[in-house]
């Protein structure tokens, strides 16, 4: 499909421009009639197999965005198509003020997890063929929208942060005793998985524990600190104060083990699995038989 | 950002259909633990009727004349405590059979199966359910 089509309407609204295959209440408004002998155009335009999808709108700065609709766009399906291919399809070629989060498009940056038909999924790992359509695309829930699907993903970085995420030892030896810390391939092993998280916010969105309790470190920040925790190199000292951290009333005892950050984790990290480990690990610690 | 948008209660009960199987134990197991809190009072406030019994004399209680003879012989008479009790039943062994699961993904036994051990505990419930309506349902009119 050609990229020209600058039409007089499209310049009008700037904020809503070159409705091809795009349907918007706001965009009827702006448009009037014009609007029906357009969507007949581009239906015949648009050859070939295309793939509905709903995406939510939502913009408190922009007058006819500030009450939350749902957008209906039809775009030509290719083989391989993520989602993600189809709101940047949407976007590039229907409506340029569709917003989202995405970078790297290969299930690392973790940017683009949306809450598609009712899950919480990687936009660029999810095959939109394997959807059932209409495909609904909305930002994560129990996170706040900042616009369209953006959502304000602070309180998760938060939480990530109050484990401390990074590797510490107990001093820094003199520079002439410096050497590599080896790991061994079991201890590798045993925390693989738990180092896979790339912070996407999936778990968190679907933990419905995490939603009532924002005092809840949640599945992602247990599993970052699983993934210290477990770490041999780490010393027992820096262990004890990582667990001193996730005993707490809302650290791993929170998790009912409901499974909903295992079933949504795009990277298959055994979310439950982890934390119900470190509550194994600070029952261990604190009980004592004299 | 100046203002932000929250979608409130998404994804919860509305949404009953996306739920997956944890999900589904972990409703059923705080709606079966509720009823049987429940049924513990009804229990005592049946049983209590034993305090009262107590001073009766020998003879009304072979008779079978007295309060709690007469009370848990009218219950058990009703047609609707039978199909009661047989919710009790099913209500207790679903709880016990999670309880079970439950144990095992505390241990972190067998979590990559914990769908299919809740699929299990229902359908187990199930048939001890079915297998256990000739045994209430005696002497009461069907």
């Amino acid at each position: 499909m050609s990229t020209q089509q600058a039409e007089p309407e499209s310049q009008e609204a700037p904020e809503d421009p070159a409705m091809k295959g795009a349907e918007s209440p706001a965009a009827d408004e702006q448009n009037g009639g014009g609007m029906v002998d357009e969507h007949a155009e581009k239906a015949a335009e648009l050859e070939g197999e295309t793939v509905h999808i709903k995406v939510f709108r939502y913009d408190p700065e922009v007058e006819g965005k500030q009450e939350p609709r749902f957008d209906d766009f039809h775009v030509p399906f290719e083989k391989g198509m993520t989602v993600l291919d189809s709101v940047m399809y949407a976007r590039d070629e229907y409506d340029s003020s569709l917003t989202f989060r995405h970078s790297c498009r290969q299930a690392v940056c973790g940017s683009d997890a949306f809450f598609v038909n009712g899950k919480q999924r990687l936009g660029c790992k999810t095959q939109i063929s394997d959807l059932e359509q209409p495909v609904r695309i909305e930002p994560l829930p129990h996170q706040e929208v900042v616009k369209d699907l953006v959502v304000d993903m602070d309180h998760f970085y938060d939480q990530m942060h109050t484990v401390e995420p990074y590797f510490q030892d107990e001093d820094t030896p003199p520079v002439d005793d410096l050497e590599e810390q080896r790991q061994s391939q079991e201890n590798r092993e045993k925390i693989k998985m738990s180092s896979r998280c790339i912070w996407c916010g999936a778990c968190m969105s679907s933990c419905n524990i995490a939603a009532g309790d924002n005092e809840y470190l949640g599945p992602a920040a247990i599993n970052k600190a699983y993934k210290f925790a477990m770490d041999d190199r780490e010393g027992e000292e820096i262990k004890e104060h990582r667990l001193r951290i996730l005993e707490q009333e809302h650290g791993v005892w929170r998790c009912q083990t409901q499974f909903s950050c295992t079933e949504v984790c795009p990277k298959d990290i055994p979310l439950t699995e982890h934390i119900q480990e470190l509550k194994r690990e600070a029952v261990k610690k604190n009980l004592k038989f004299w | 950002m100046s203002q932000s948008y929250n979608r409130g209660l998404i994804e919860d009960f509305g949404r009953w259909k996306e739920f997956s199987a944890g999900m589904w134990a972990w409703i059923f197991h705080k709606f079966t633990g509720w009823m049987l809190i429940g049924y513990l009072f009804t229990h005592i406030a049946v049983l209590s009727t034993s305090i009262g019994a107590s001073s009766e004399s020998t003879a009304v209680i072979q008779a079978e004349n007295d309060v709690y003879t007469t009370t848990l012989q009218g219950l058990e008479g009703l047609f609707l405590i039978r199909l009661l009790e047989i919710g009790l039943l099913a209500v207790a062994v679903f709880h016990i059979l999670n309880g079970l699961r439950l144990l095992m993904v505390d241990l972190g036994i067998g979590l990559e199966s914990q769908d299919k051990s809740f699929y299990a505990s229902l359908l187990l419930t199930g048939a001890i359910t079915v297998a256990s309506v000739p045994t209430f349902m005696t002497e009461v009119g069907i």
